[in-house]
């Protein structure tokens, strides 16, 4: 008798799964993911290779089983700790004991990001947006990563319009300040795998999805990437992975995360 | 059931908004679209208070306040109602130019907070180095004297003239009791301020004829607090656990209304009321509130 072949993964099943990845081995830290694909990542990751990794409810108690995203029941889940916002600096952000994945609405070629604004001035934005919430904190304390569903140049962006995440530029190196947290880890986008390992942290490709060539992903990008020295493709999910996923997104939300939802193995 | 001379802390929200002045420097507690003070908010909106300082994890609160235009400056670190995640009146405010502000971090935030509930001109921090918000808003860094010689950025202390709580409940001396998976900031928002001012589910003459049991939900000595008003509902449309889940409906609403042309005094009475009551009145009164389901995360 033969194996059944595996279901065929999604590009968001692909991407959860290269996701997981970047909690790989982190130690005893609060993984954080916001968002569905990131969400779903760091859960994956704590069930299968990474059981130390420590998680919230998505609001402030420590779970050790991953809770499902979307609507279930309110108490359906089982704290074994507590971690609310009035003590989340005190002990997971400023301690540098976790590692946050998040989609800011840009990001350069310094991996600095931006959620703040954009165009305009500090006193009269063109576009406000959230605000820099926790990550000028977050980015000099602790290893984070990022997840964009929709990879193009209005992403990522030569400069970004208001640094609210910190990166490697050195022009904003303040001379005798502790950089030494500072740990940007990788950057899973619906086209590839990259990370911060090119010449003075360059952000390099380091896999491309199954389909994609280095090129789109170039064209896709404002600013010149880096290169890993051997292209590897992104794995696709393994079944235990699926199976994983789809229990812990009952619903099925990881579904309208990219555009059209399209196979992992794109034509 | 009398409790002793001036400490009898029970006032009405007009009371409490009668003790803010315009040009003060005002703390909101809660979280974004969470246990928001938003009958106090409301009353303000009532009033003619103007020119003020807001200082808040904003929500509703700061889209309100900044649509009627009582607000002169702003310190924020985001301003959202998590599911609508831009709020957009504060983004309307924003885009006009109409306020002044100073945005932070959300631990820089808290940490000035400390620092004014200390009585520090400022706490070190290792926190928004590497950033724009040093220079944007004028924040200085100073050298740590010591062998290691750290530039650290100084976050400034938030000193707050007034801070407006709504809890869970409390005593007419101002033993407030708070409950909910996650207090935010709020016990540090009464620290930093010279007086604050709680609206909450449940008033009791005295807390510990009551709940002797529950004191460790304590989170805040009442030498902070100046005083109580019982509005149960108070936080609506924001969420209040255990008792009620934010009104999406209500946010929606809301958030629909800043849409071209957006103009908030023909929008105001929808979201305001003329009074409490009447505001209640809108979406089937008190008892609607109390079964807004508990939002899940």
């Amino acid at each position: 008798m033969t194996e059944p072949s595996p279901p065929e993964a999604s590009l968001a099943e692909l991407c959860i799964f290269a996701c997981s990845e970047a909690f790989r081995g982190n130690g005893e830290v609060i993984a954080t993911g916001v968002g569905p694909v990131p969400r779903l990542a760091a859960g994956l990751a704590k069930l299968t290779h990474s059981p130390e990794l420590m998680m919230t409810d998505g609001e402030a108690y420590l779970v050790e089983q991953p809770v499902p995203i979307g609507p279930r029941a309110y108490d359906d889940r089982k704290p074994a700790g507590y971690l609310p916002f009035s003590r989340f600096f005190d002990a997971a952000v400023w301690t540098g004991r976790r590692h946050a994945m998040v989609t800011p609405t840009q990001l350069d070629r310094f991996g600095q990001i931006n959620l703040s604004y954009m165009g305009g001035t500090y006193d009269k934005p063109k576009t406000q947006m959230l605000g820099v919430r926790g990550f000028p904190g977050n980015t000099i304390y602790h290893p984070n990563s990022f997840f964009f569903p929709a990879h193009s140049p209005r992403v990522f962006v030569p400069e970004v319009d208001m640094i609210s995440g910190v990166g490697h530029n050195p022009a904003k190196r303040t001379p005798g300040g502790n950089f030494t947290g500072v740990d940007l880890r990788l950057i899973v986008t619906n086209l590839c795998v990259m990370d911060f390992g090119g010449p003075d942290h360059a952000i390099r490709v380091v896999s491309l999805h199954p389909g994609v060539t280095f090129d789109e992903v170039q064209a896709a990008t404002g600013f010149e990437l880096a290169r890993a020295e051997t292209l590897t493709e992104t794995p696709l999910p393994d079944a235990a992975a699926l199976e994983i996923i789809a229990r812990l997104d009952p619903h099925g939300i990881r579904t309208s995360v990219i555009k059209d939802n399209p196979p992992a193995r794109q034509g | 059931m009398t409790v002793p001379a001036g400490l009898d802390k029970r006032m009405s929200a007009a009371d409490i908004v009668a003790q803010l002045d315009d040009g003060m420097t005002l703390g909101i507690g809660g979280w974004g679209p969470r246990r928001k003070p938003m009958a106090l908010v409301r009353e303000i909106l009532r009033s003619d208070l103007k020119d003020l300082t807001v200082v808040a994890y904003g929500g509703a609160d700061v889209g309100m306040l900044c649509a009627a235009g009582k607000v002169r400056k702003l310190v924020f670190a985001f301003v959202s109602l998590d599911a609508i995640p831009l709020e957009p009146w504060f983004r309307k405010s924003r885009e006009s130019g109409a306020l002044e502000v100073l945005e932070l971090d959300e631990g820089m935030f808290q940490w000035g907070l400390k620092a004014a509930a200390f009585g520090l001109p400022f706490l070190p921090a290792r926190v928004g180095l590497g950033t724009d918000l040093a220079e944007l808003g004028g924040l200085k860094t100073v050298q740590s004297p010591y062998a290691d010689g750290e530039t650290l950025i100084a976050m400034p202390a938030l000193k707050l003239d007034a801070a407006l709580l709504h809890v869970n409940r409390s005593d007419w001396r101002g033993n407030v009791h708070v409950f909910g998976p996650d207090v935010y900031y709020d016990e540090w928002f009464a620290r930093a301020a010279a007086k604050t001012y709680v609206s909450c589910e449940e008033l009791v003459d005295r807390m510990e004829d009551h709940y002797p049991d529950q004191a460790q939900a304590n989170i805040v000595e009442r030498s902070f607090i100046s005083g109580v008003v019982e509005i149960p509902g108070g936080a609506h449309p924001s969420s209040m656990p255990p008792h009620y889940g934010w009104d999406m409906k209500a946010f929606k609403a809301y958030a629909d209304a800043a849409r071209d042309p957006g103009d908030w005094a023909a929008v105001q009475d929808r979201f305001v009321g003329a009074s409490e009551t009447a505001y209640c009145d809108t979406f089937g009164g008190k008892e609607a509130v109390a079964a807004l389901p508990l939002p899940i995360f």
